[in-house]
């Protein structure tokens, strides 16, 4: 029960010690606006080291590195596309959490309309056919008509 | 719709054409393809696009006061590998007998780069392990591991005379990366004027 217990305490506290951490991070004095635009450019960048976790959530050590040179270049009057051009350039667009629209990306950006106007194409497939599927009898042929005529006409002779 | 009705005029129980049956399992295979291939990739493994452009500008501290520093002026006018390292990092002490072959056959200079070590816990680490490294510098705040597009340590990067980088290898140089990759590679830019 103590080791559970223990086990516990320390999957909670991680987290709680990373932010310590996070929080001493921005050592120096930062306008609230680049601090601002730090996260936002921190939060659309990948840590390349944990792969699914922005440089603002992570808390490895290369991220933490991200992370002022981020500020840094914002500081120095970098614009926040500029710094995610500096990152793209050098890690490429693994870097970038949201990948850009372009060649190779196509299908992963239209895929999902694809599927759709698939999946309604087939829909509507499925409805039309049973709109024709009526049960009234599909109206007699000429050569039908001119048969049953006949018929008739022997009919009404004998 | 019943069974008994044999008159032939019954509506089919489905109209849609008939390749719509093995749509779903067309489907299947083509997204099973994608996870088949999108899955076993190595996502670390992507073209930082780094290949073929100047080394960046940088200067580094040295390991230690008495020795040499490390600066981009070290890698001009001969073929060079910068390798990324550091003392925390595991397979970098599994790389180290290649890279120290390679320092002693002299094919090509080798220089370190002792990424995010605390203070001389490099020096220590070679004192430990031997320094194959011609000239070692410090980064520990990450500014040129960024710079090079760096995800972990080792990571080593082929230099040409002109200080271009003209091959990344991601994750320690085997004996087989080196004889198949790196040297017939050096001796290509080597024969380059």
């Amino acid at each position: 029960m103590i080791r559970l217990l223990f086990t516990l305490t320390l999957l909670l506290a991680p987290p709680a010690v990373a932010q310590q951490d996070w929080a001493q991070q921005p050592a120096a004095a930062l306008t609230p606006e680049v601090e601002q635009a730090a996260r936002e450019v921190g939060k659309s960048l990948r840590c390349v080291v944990c792969q699914n976790q922005s440089i603002e959530e992570s808390n490895a050590p290369l991220a933490e590195d991200m992370r002022r040179l981020v500020r840094e270049r914002l500081a120095a009057g970098d614009t926040k596309d500029q710094v995610m051009t500096f990152m793209t350039d050098r890690y490429g667009n693994f870097v970038r959490l949201q990948p850009p629209f372009q060649l190779d990306t196509l299908f992963l950006w239209l895929g999902p309309a694809l599927f759709l106007a698939v999946a309604i194409w087939a829909w509507l497939a499925y409805l039309r056919p049973q709109a024709k599927r009526s049960h009234a009898p599909a109206p007699l042929t000429e050569a039908e008509t001119a048969a049953l005529q006949q018929r008739l006409a022997e009919g009404g002779q004998q | 719709m019943t069974t008994t009705d044999t008159s032939g005029d019954a509506p089919r129980r489905s109209s849609l054409p008939p390749w719509m049956a093995i749509a779903p399992v067309a489907l299947l295979l083509v997204i099973g393809g994608f996870f088949a291939f999108g899955l076993t990739r190595d996502p670390q493994a992507f073209d930082s696009g780094l290949v073929d452009r100047a080394m960046p500008n940088f200067e580094l501290a040295p390991l230690t006061p008495e020795r040499a520093a490390l600066a981009n002026d070290d890698l001009v006018g001969e073929v060079s590998l910068v390798n990324v390292f550091g003392s925390w990092c595991a397979s970098c002490v599994l790389e180290h007998p290649q890279l120290t072959a390679i320092a002693k056959s002299g094919a090509v200079k080798v220089y370190g780069v002792d990424w995010r070590d605390p203070p001389g816990a490099g020096a220590v680490w070679l004192e430990r392990y031997g320094d194959p490294y011609a000239k070692t510098g410090v980064d520990s705040d990450s500014r040129l591991a960024i710079d090079l597009g760096v995800t972990g340590a080792p990571e080593t990067f082929l230099i040409d005379r002109g200080g271009r980088i003209r091959y990344k290898q991601v994750g320690p140089i085997t004996a087989e990366i080196w004889n198949d990759t790196l040297l017939p590679l050096i001796r290509k830019l080597e024969a380059e004027s």
